[in-house]
């Protein structure tokens, strides 16, 4: 019987190609919208998490002027300096690197080639705190540090722009009116969090961007890495209790600086975007259940022209039964068929927009299976009442119907 | 012959409808009718043989009175039992040729085999037979649409006699057909009801096609008005 009934579903089906397709797209639709927004989300937020991470974890920033926000104001508020830095590695605990950050925008040119990107003054402690590792070359030495050598470590968007493939090791590039060797290159670690190239730097000694470059001893920002084993809280007390005296703060002044952590940073980001990724996947829900709805109206209405159909069956001994077997073979059968074709265009548009955004593709198990799942569901409920409906009539009044 | 006969309607009233416009289409009908049998149906139009022949086929269920059938009460059955009833032993053909539509004839006339369950090389071959029986087989391929009225007809009565049921209903076989088609057909009906035993009844309008019946009864009004045995009713 059952078989009986599936060869009667697939006859129909075939018999009214145009009705099926229609039945299908709402489905097809529905499908590969859940299931592409899910995926695309899912995406975004490892790609956030991979971005964060590739920034350091356990990472405070510390920035001079109040807080990120309204009304922020950092152009009156007093920079660091190195003593700053010094303080926060010898007085606050639990850190494991505590680096300066100076920045510049300049153009670098090597050869006939030119690039504007931005020097980062810093220390060799800024490659345990940025999470940076080498590709080729070496550190700077404790004398270069000291006495602000133009020499120069890059990051692989400038080695691309100044070298094309080749080594930039022992090369000199010119910074406005120094020359300064290349003496390491970094490892690629591709877009941060914010969507900036984070390989489009060059790094310099602190010393050096200060003397040749700012003309000032003002350090733009501290970047404090903690061990794993430190609490964050602990840390940013220490360091706001020390930074604020060392700035001289009334007990009710405001801070006149920030730390940001980064791992909060991320939390709220990822938090952001799987809400973001929560509400698309919703919407697409709801165009998923649209679809579910087109299917039992198309299937009511042909049920309705289909009485004929179903009279003629019942009158030459059809069960009620088997008309409702065959109802709802044929909708499971085109909602089950809709939800493969929706989970095959959900891959390729996944593929297709990751590619495009950059982001990684996350293939996702549960919600295709979900997604499936529920396009066969809403075939057996919604498949279910019309077939009922159909199988109940009376062989002599649906022989009758016109 | 049978002491037991095939059918037997007993004080048959069928009533459409409620109240103020309840209509009485068969106001108390008694008949026999025996195993092997050949009966034509005679009446004006409205007279309640459609609905005669559609309670015989267990399709509706009389307002009052007995329907034995092999000595089953029809009226006692359900939908199912009624279903399967119809799947065994009956074959209909309706006034409409209900035939289903976009749908090759081969198709049309194996679907009665199909909900008996029957495996598929055995479906075509009793579809190929009755097809060839009813002189169409080269139109096998050819769905309602393609097929003239007669033609359609011819598809509807191999669908009733592909199972070989134990009665064959047929609600004007001819009204669609020349009249040498429909001595074809009278003649195939003669057929199934000696060589087979095939009890037949058949409605009809014109004398001619009720003479190949054995029996002859007239309706007038929803009630039997004459019953003759003759072998010619006119
Ligand atoms: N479903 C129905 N509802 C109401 N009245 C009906 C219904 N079916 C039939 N009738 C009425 O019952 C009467 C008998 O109808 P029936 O179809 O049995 O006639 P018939 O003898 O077959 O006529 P014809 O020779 O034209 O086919 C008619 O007056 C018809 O109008
Ligand atoms: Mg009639």
């Amino acid at each position: 019987m059952l078989l009986n009934a599936l060869l009667l579903a697939l006859r129909e089906i075939r018999r009214n190609l145009l009705r099926s397709f229609l039945t299908v797209l709402g489905i097809v639709i529905g499908v590969a919208a859940v299931i592409t927004m899910v995926t695309l989300g899912n995406g975004a937020t490892r790609m956030v998490a991979e971005q964060i991470s590739s920034l350091g974890s356990n990472l405070l920033m510390v920035m001079p002027g109040q807080r990120l926000g309204p009304g922020r104001d950092s152009a009156g508020a007093p920079k660091f300096r190195i003593g700053d830095v010094e303080a926060i590695r010898q007085q606050v605990g639990g850190l494991q690197a505590v680096a300066p950050q100076v920045g510049s925008a300049v153009t670098l040119v090597a050869g006939t080639q030119n690039w504007s990107s931005t020097v980062n003054g810093t220390s060799n402690e800024y490659f345990t705190a940025g999470n940076w590792t080498l590709a080729a070359g070496r550190r700077f030495s404790d004398d270069e540090e000291q006495a602000g050598k133009a020499v120069c470590i890059i990051g692989q968007t400038v080695r691309k722009e100044l070298f094309g493939s080749a080594s930039p090791l022992g090369n000199s590039i010119r910074v406005k009116s120094f020359s300064c060797e290349v003496i390491g290159l970094l490892a690629g670690k591709g877009q941060g969090g914010m969507g900036q190239d984070q390989d489009d730097t060059v790094l310099m000694p602190l010393n050096t961007v200060q003397r040749r470059l700012t003309g000032s001893l003002d350090i733009g920002g501290i970047l404090v890495s903690m061990r794993d084993d430190a609490d964050t809280a602990t840390v940013v007390g220490q360091l706001r209790g020390l930074l604020r005296e060392r700035r001289k703060l009334a007990a009710n002044a405001d801070d006149n600086f920030n730390v940001m952590d980064t791992k909060q940073i991320a939390e709220t980001l990822s938090g952001t975007i799987g809400t973001m990724t929560a509400l698309l996947g919703a919407v697409a829900a709801v165009s998923l259940l649209v679809g579910g709805i087109g299917i039992m109206n198309i299937m009511l209405v042909s049920v309705t022209e289909r009485t004929r159909e179903i009279g003629i069956r019942l009158a030459i001994g059809a069960l009620e039964q088997e008309v409702l077997l065959q109802f709802l073979i044929e909708a499971v059968v085109l909602s089950a068929f809709g939800g493969l074709v929706g989970i095959a265009l959900a891959l390729l548009a996944c593929l297709g927009l990751a590619t495009l955004m950059g982001m990684p593709f996350l293939f996702n198990p549960g919600i295709n299976l979900t997604a499936f799942a529920f396009s066969a569901a809403i075939g057996v409920v919604f498949g279910y009442f019309p077939a009922r409906r159909a199988a109940r009539l009376d062989p002599i009044e649906a022989l009758r119907h016109e | 012959m049978n002491p037991e006969p095939l059918v037997e309607l007993r004080g048959i009233t069928r009533t459409y409808g409620h109240g103020d416009v309840a209509f009485q289409a068969l106001r108390g009908i008694d008949l026999a009718i025996a195993a092997g049998e050949f009966v034509a149906v005679m009446g004006p139009s409205g007279s309640g043989k459609s609905t005669a022949m559609n309670l015989l086929g267990c399709l509706d269920t009389p307002s009052s009175g007995a329907y034995r059938f092999r000595g089953i009460a029809v009226e006692q059955l359900d939908r199912n039992q009624r279903a399967l009833l119809r799947r065994r032993c009956l074959g209909f053909v309706f006034q409409g040729f209900n035939l289903l539509a976009r749908t090759t004839a081969l198709e049309n006339v194996e679907l009665p085999l199909l909900y008996r369950g029957e495996p598929v090389a055995e479906r075509h071959a009793a579809a190929r037979a009755a097809l060839q029986r009813v002189g169409l087989a080269e139109r096998a391929g050819h769905t309602p649409a393609e097929l003239s009225g007669g033609q359609q007809q011819r598809v509807a009565i191999a669908r009733a006699i592909v199972t070989n049921p134990l009665l064959l209903l047929a609600d004007e076989p001819t009204g669609n057909l020349d009249s040498q088609r429909s001595h074809e057909i009278m003649e195939l009906l003669v057929a199934l009801n000696r060589e087979q035993g095939i009890t037949v009844v058949m409605v009809t309008h014109e004398p001619d096609m009720a003479a190949y019946a054995s029996r002859c009864v007239h309706f007038v009004d929803g009630r039997v008005d004459r019953d003759s045995r003759q072998t010619s009713c006119s």
